[in-house]
């Protein structure tokens, strides 16, 4: 079986995986990093968003080995120490979560558009949110915290 | 209360969060035992089949496996029950056939339990599956009402003749029928609710455990309700006492009903575990999430409005055929009768209303509720018919509503509930001026200017939520009580731990909850903890649906509270040589009436604690519970507008506005509250433009992934115009009303009505749910002939 190695949240990470074994999880089993969710298996909730090499992708639709060398973040290398990153706050400034399951995926999500668009409109996060799924928010807030967060990133993360 | 800055009526940020949001969520598939094993539940791949030999044993042989079981190895467990017992109209009871967790001699649906495989891993544990050869003679199906009853139709069960479960009314029939006779005017309408496939984004999942040193076992489950869960667990299927039988709902991602049932699997689970003496783990994969978390809404129904000349409603007559699918889940008998019948009062004074209800078994995942469980289903009837009766009587679509309006309370339905208060023209008047309803001919001359044909439609709705009276759903048939259980713990140094049945799974109870004790107690929010979810921890609880947490949940709290200030008033009058009845507790301080002696809530709680200085008679500790069974419903009410443009050369819908005027009763955090109206507002949308679960005539789910149901997402909705009124729920103390269901409830018929609106120009006067751009576009060729 293939041994990968990758950069996880800051650290050198390594792990013997199947060739099958999805990115996703190789973090939530293999290195115990449950943050980062599965909500399907079609590759259409998003709940499963990482960032591999500062870009969003769902890590349900990537093999582990497909990471090798590769830079991940998960959601739970986004904030500094105590400190929330500008996105996670302004998801909870604005009420952008309720159940909390496909919100490692949103915030991921939304920190990717960020990097791109430091004042995306509301049109520009709705159509950039086509590929996550929340059920218990409607997104409103969603919508209203990513515009915030992005303003708050002022860039870049 | 104080209204402070995190007290009752503030925009609290929620406790919640941090974890959420920095990925230390605790979901049942983030947990794992010590020694765990995975199990995989194979599925009937037919929707109806006679079931012989399961063969087993190159599955069994297969790697890693550690054992396969089926049905036959479960004979002697008892089955899946359901909750309520519904009486036909003929006084006998429903038809209630039995549901074994593993198929035994049948399979009835495409997703049926046919067998668990347990391995070291999941994927040794699902592959293995594929190695089980089931014998298995196909039987033809019934995968919707109309096959279900239609002459010589093949029967689920062979105890229930025409796949009838029950046949039942509520109403005045005789009284009816006289309101048609001496009607000016009679107004008609056929209506299908479409079904529904909840999607929770957290699939299902269980872990249970059995450790054979004490007799213990423990299953954590994705559940809205785990005390229901254990209750039946153990009472009914396994034959566990609840005292050697645990289980943990932790964080749980949504539910919206689909949560509520006790599931096969958490039997199969809890089962497997004790046969093997390790634990073991299920984790449900989307595609079989379709197949077999439970389904909702899916009626036909006929309805006719008897009206006077002046468009008073005189009679309302509602024949209505539900779809119950192959087997009895938790509430799903209860759904399209007495959270359906009892709605069609609605806000209006319709003096006479009978409503019939007709279920069927068919060949279809069970359904049960889905947010908003049969009161959605009532809505979407008669705000259609109003709006029809408004159309054919050449009536303005809010005057109608308007004259039709209750407004002296209480006011007692001829269907049974009696409402206690609410303000119908407020949230009207509130949700014409905030949608600018006046204005709106304008914006439908600028959008034909552009081509597009816009329309605005509106609903006028109340709820019965704060579920429910156990005295009352006892005498309907409920075989549980519905009230809550609330305990609050003062710790020695003054900080509170709370306690609570119901269980939250989105709705923010570890902020509301303590906000109301927080400025009850006069506390730091932050030094009070909501702690839910498992039953070895709480006293007792019937969990989270129905729009319950706040109303019967959270009254619990608050009477478990006066408990407590009860009690520190006693130990305070000690501790200052007054008299119990002179002491006052404001801010946190019991003090001594008309001085400034006083005790701060802490040195009473230390003091206890630390009995050493303390009243004679009086038990040591500072905690106290309360079980509070509601006297009534609550009636949460409001008025939803949508507005709508579509294209008449494609037939695609865009939903332009959406404007809500609510009455939710007290608001404790608004924020939380108005999420909550979002959500509910989506969750409406998607049914009125978006979301149907299809079957093909042979049982095979049509819809079955993401790909081919349409679930809302971010660009298909637009963002919403919240607005309340406020009237307080006149019995409970909180005054709290309930407000989860609100959306899916109050905007589909808005939403259809604004689609109809748009279309009528054109000669389209119906529309079905959803409203595609297929459906619409083939309305509008067949209106041009």
């Amino acid at each position: 079986m293939p041994t990968v190695t990758m950069t996880v949240n800051g650290m050198e990470r390594s792990g013997t995986v199947e060739g099958r074994t999805l990115l996703v999880d190789f973090l939530r089993e293999h290195l115990g990093l449950t943050g980062t969710h599965v909500g399907c298996d079609t590759s259409q909730c998003g709940a499963c968003v990482v960032h591999v090499n500062g870009t969003s992708v769902k890590s349900c639709t990537c093999l582990a080995v497909q990471a090798d060398g590769a830079d991940v973040t998960t959601i739970e290398g986004l904030a500094n120490g105590a400190d929330l990153h500008p996105m996670q706050e302004a998801f909870r400034e604005h009420h952008g979560l309720q159940c909390g399951f496909c919100t490692p995926g949103m915030v991921m999500s939304a920190v990717d558009l960020a990097n791109r668009d430091s004042d995306p409109s509301e049109h520009d996060v709705r159509e950039w949110l086509e590929g996550n799924l929340c059920r218990c928010t409607g997104y409103h807030n969603i919508v209203k915290a990513v515009q915030a967060g992005a303003r708050a990133m002022g860039g870049g993360s | 209360m104080s209204g402070n800055g995190t007290g009752i009526g503030a925009s609290v940020k929620r406790k919640e969060d941090t974890r959420f949001l920095t990925g230390r969520g605790r979901y049942t598939d983030d947990i794992n035992l010590p020694g765990q094993l995975y199990g995989y539940i194979l599925r009937s791949g037919m929707a109806h089949a006679k079931i012989g030999t399961v063969h087993t044993d190159a599955a069994k042989a297969a790697p890693g496996v550690h054992a396969v079981f089926t049905g036959r190895d479960m004979e002697g467990v008892g089955g899946i029950p359901t909750g309520w017992e519904i009486t036909n109209k003929d006084g006998s009871k429903m038809v209630e056939p039995g549901h074994p967790a593993l198929a035994t001699d049948k399979v009835r649906y495409v997703g049926d339990c046919v067998a668990i495989v347990v391995a070291e891993t999941a994927e040794q544990a699902k592959s293995a599956a594929n190695l089980i050869d089931v014998e298995r003679e196909e039987l033809p199906a019934v995968a919707s009402i109309e096959a279900a009853e239609a002459d010589g139709a093949p029967l689920v069960f062979d105890e229930a003749p025409g796949n009838v479960c029950y046949d039942w009314e509520v109403g005045d029939k005789a009284a009816t029928d006289a309101a048609f006779d001496a009607a000016d005017h009679v107004v008609s309408i056929y209506v299908v609710n479409n079904r529904l496939i909840p999607n929770a984004i957290e699939p299902r999942a269980a872990i249970a455990n059995y450790d054979p040193a004490t007799g213990d076992y423990t299953l954590y489950t994705t559940s809205q309700n785990p005390h229901l869960v254990r209750l039946l667990l153990g009472a009914f299927v396994l034959g566990l006492p609840e005292h050697k039988l645990r289980i943990v709902a932790p964080d749980v991602g949504g539910g919206f009903g689909s949560k509520i049932p006790h599931y096969a699997e958490e039997a199969i689970l809890t089962w497997t575990a004790g046969q093997l003496g390790r634990p073991v783990k299920w984790t449900c994969e989307r595609l079989d999430a379709f197949k077999s978390d439970t389904h909702g809404r899916d009626h036909i129904s006929t309805a006719k409005l008897a009206l006077d000349a002046d468009g008073h409603f005189l009679g309302l007559h509602v024949s209505t055929k539900a779809n119950l699918g192959a087997y009895l889940s938790t509430f799903a008998t209860c759904v399209p009768t007495y959270l359906y019948g009892i709605l069609f009062a609605g806000p209006y004074t319709t003096p006479a209303v009978y409503c019939e209800v007709k279920s069927f078994f068919t060949n279809t995942v069970p359904v049960d509720a889905l947010r908003g469980a049969g009161r959605p289903e009532a809505t979407y009837l008669l705000e259609r018919l109003v709006d029809k009766a408004a159309v054919e009587l050449g009536m303005d679509r809010v005057e109608i509503r308007r004259k039709n309006f209750i407004r002296e309370f209480p006011y007692q339905t001829p269907v049974a509930l009696q409402y206690d208060q609410g303000d119908y023209d407020a949230t009207l008047d509130l949700a014409l001026e905030a949608s600018d309803w006046a204005g709106f001919e304008g914006r439908r001359a600028e959008a034909a200017a552009r081509g597009k044909c816009r329309g605005i439609g509106i609903s006028t709705f109340i709820e019965a939520c704060g579920i429910a009276p156990s005295a009352v759903v006892g005498s309907l048939g409920a075989r549980a009580g519905l009230y809550e259980s609330g305990s609050v713990r003062v710790h020695p140094t003054g900080s509170v731990s709370v306690f609570t049945g119901t269980h939250s799974h989105g709705q923010g109870h570890e902020t509301t909850f303590a906000q109301i004790v927080s400025d009850m107690l006069g506390v730091d929010f932050d030094a009070v903890d909501v702690v839910h979810g498992d039953s070895a921890k709480i006293p007792f609880g019937m969990g989270t649906y129905g729009s319950r947490s706040l109303a019967v949940g959270g009254t619990a709290i608050y009477l478990a509270v006066e408990k407590v200030i009860e009690k520190g008033k006693k130990i305070a009058a000690h501790l200052l040589e007054a008299s119990a009845e002179d002491i006052e507790f404001e801010n946190g301080s019991f003090t001594v009436a008309g001085t400034d002696r006083s005790k701060t809530l802490g040195e009473v709680a230390l003091t206890a604690y630390v009995p050493h200085n303390y009243p004679e008679g009086l038990e040591p500790g500072l905690e106290e519970t309360a079980f509070y069974d509601p006297l009534n419903f609550t009636f949460p009410a409001g008025t939803h507008i949508a507005e709508v443009e579509v294209d008449p050369e494609t037939g695609e819908v865009e939903l332009v506005a959406v404007t809500g005027a609510d009455d939710v009763g007290r608001i404790i955090n608004p924020m939380i509250v108005d999420g909550q109206l979002h959500g509910g507002l989506a969750h409406g949308i998607g049914q009125a433009l978006l979301e149907e679960c299809r079957y093909q005539e042979d049982g095979q789910l049509e819809t079955g992934s993401y790909m081919n149901y349409t679930m809302p997402r971010a660009a298909d909705l637009p963002s919403f115009n919240i607005n309340h009124n406020t009237t307080l729920c006149t019995h409970n103390p909180l005054g709290a009303k309930g407000v989860g269901e609100v959306g899916s409830i109050g905007v589909p018929p808005a939403v259809i009505n604004a689609v109809i609106d748009a279309l009528r120009p054109l000669g389209v006067d119906d529309m079905s749910m959803p409203a595609t751009s297929q459906r619409v576009w083939q309305a509008i060729q067949r209106a041009n002939g």
